[in-house]
């Protein structure tokens, strides 16, 4: 037996308006998680750039490097920064939706197991962070 | 002493005689204890009996009430007038469905997708009767518990942008209820879903806004459902390219 089916001339169909994005806070985060991909990728396209100026001899690679101390240059890592920082909060909050923890027959709060990943990221940046300024010295 | 009132402006769409919707604005009185959808059966009963909705069993179980209320998904007999008084309540049919009448959504498409996963215990061969019960341990009742709850009230779909702008999407709701099955261990249906549910417009087109969760007046986490189903189709297909015997 087949559903009997609305006649569909007769149907309104409403159309998403192209701003439907700035409609909710959540929609807006969701589309600046996606945006902060482009920045990141900026930003390694420019280090890829800055790498390469070693082939052509330290002089070269410094004077790449110095033009990164201008304002504008300096307002460009804040805001891939602050991109790249939110990125990250994303991927920890969706990994504990994606990837739910148990310890015996229990899941573990989702909030905690963003907590660890949180702790466990800022621990490993505090060891290269350490490594960086040990080796530099 | 005057009686205290509340706005509520509210979708309407004659078929065949309507090009587009319109907003019609009606005064009930306000009570603290009344929820959105009895401000409407105020409305239909006293003030206007051409107004058409769905509703059923107002009490969050049936799942039919669900309507946009100041532009967010709600179930209308869980939304209570207190929570928005004495603003003005915009009242719109589910975003993101073809509009039959007033607040009246059309959800053949929905109820299509919800089909084609085909939520139900599939085995490859059924035990003898006599041979008792399918039996499950707390753990396996827990692994898909949450998902058992979905009532089917498209909240989560009109909530999604994704669907909103891409309608061959599978949606949340369905693909919830896909995975519910595929993770039951008295199932083996898993491979029968794998054409609908791993396809483009499946699990992958789902672009993690997390909204469908959010909205969703049963707690089920269909959000959850779509990436876990991610990581099984993923997890699945590696197997069969790495694995001499196909992993599956």
């Amino acid at each position: 037996m087949s559903a009997v089916r609305p006649d569909k001339s007769k149907l309104y169909y409403p159309k998403m308006p192209s701003a439907w994005w700035l409609r909710r806070l959540s929609y807006f985060l969701f589309m600046m998680r996606e945006l902060s991909s482009v920045f990141i990728a900026l930003f390694l396209v420019i280090y890829l750039a800055q790498i390469h100026q070693l082939t052509k001899g330290p002089g070269a690679y410094v004077a790449f490097a110095q033009k990164f101390q201008s304002p504008g240059w300096i307002a460009f890592h804040v805001v891939v920064l602050a991109f790249a920082l939110y990125h990250t909060y994303t991927w920890f909050a969706s990994s504990a939706v994606v990837m739910p923890l148990k310890i015996g027959d229990r899941f573990i709060p989702q909030n905690a197991v963003v907590l660890l990943n949180i702790a466990a990221w800022v621990v490993v940046s505090t060891v290269i962070a350490a490594l960086f300024m040990m080796f530099q010295g | 002493m005057a009686e205290e009132t509340i706005t509520l402006n509210v979708t309407r769409y004659r078929p065949g005689e309507d090009r587009a919707p319109r907003t019609q604005a009606y005064s009930v009185p306000y009570r603290k204890d009344w929820v959105v959808l009895d401000a409407l059966n105020h409305i239909k009963d006293q003030i206007d009996g051409t107004l058409t909705y769905r509703w059923s069993c107002r009490m969050g179980v049936c799942g039919s009430c669900g309507m946009m209320v100041n532009g967010v998904p709600k179930l209308t007999c869980a939304a209570f007038l207190r929570d928005y008084y004495p603003k003005e309540i915009q009242v719109e049919p589910l975003a993101n469905f073809p509009i039959i009448r007033d607040l009246v959504i059309d959800m053949s498409d929905f109820l299509d997708k919800l089909k084609s996963v085909k939520p139900w215990i599939i085995r490859k061969t059924e035990k003898p009767t006599a041979q008792g019960e399918y039996l499950q341990t707390p753990a396996q009742l827990e692994a898909y518990k949450q998902f058992t709850q979905c009532i089917n009230c498209m909240l989560c779909y009109a909530a999604c942008p994704v669907y909103g702008l891409e309608p061959e999407f599978l949606g949340p709701a369905a693909i919830a209820l896909g995975y519910r099955y595929n993770v039951d261990s008295r199932d083996e249906g898993n491979e029968q879903r794998r054409g609908v549910m791993g396809s483009h417009e499946g699990v992958w087109q789902c672009t993690f806004v997390g909204e469908c969760t959010e909205v969703c007046p049963k707690h089920v986490d269909p959000a959850a459902a779509i990436q876990r189903s991610k990581l099984d189709e993923a997890t699945g297909w590696l197997k069969s390219v790495l694995l001499p015997w196909g992993g599956r």
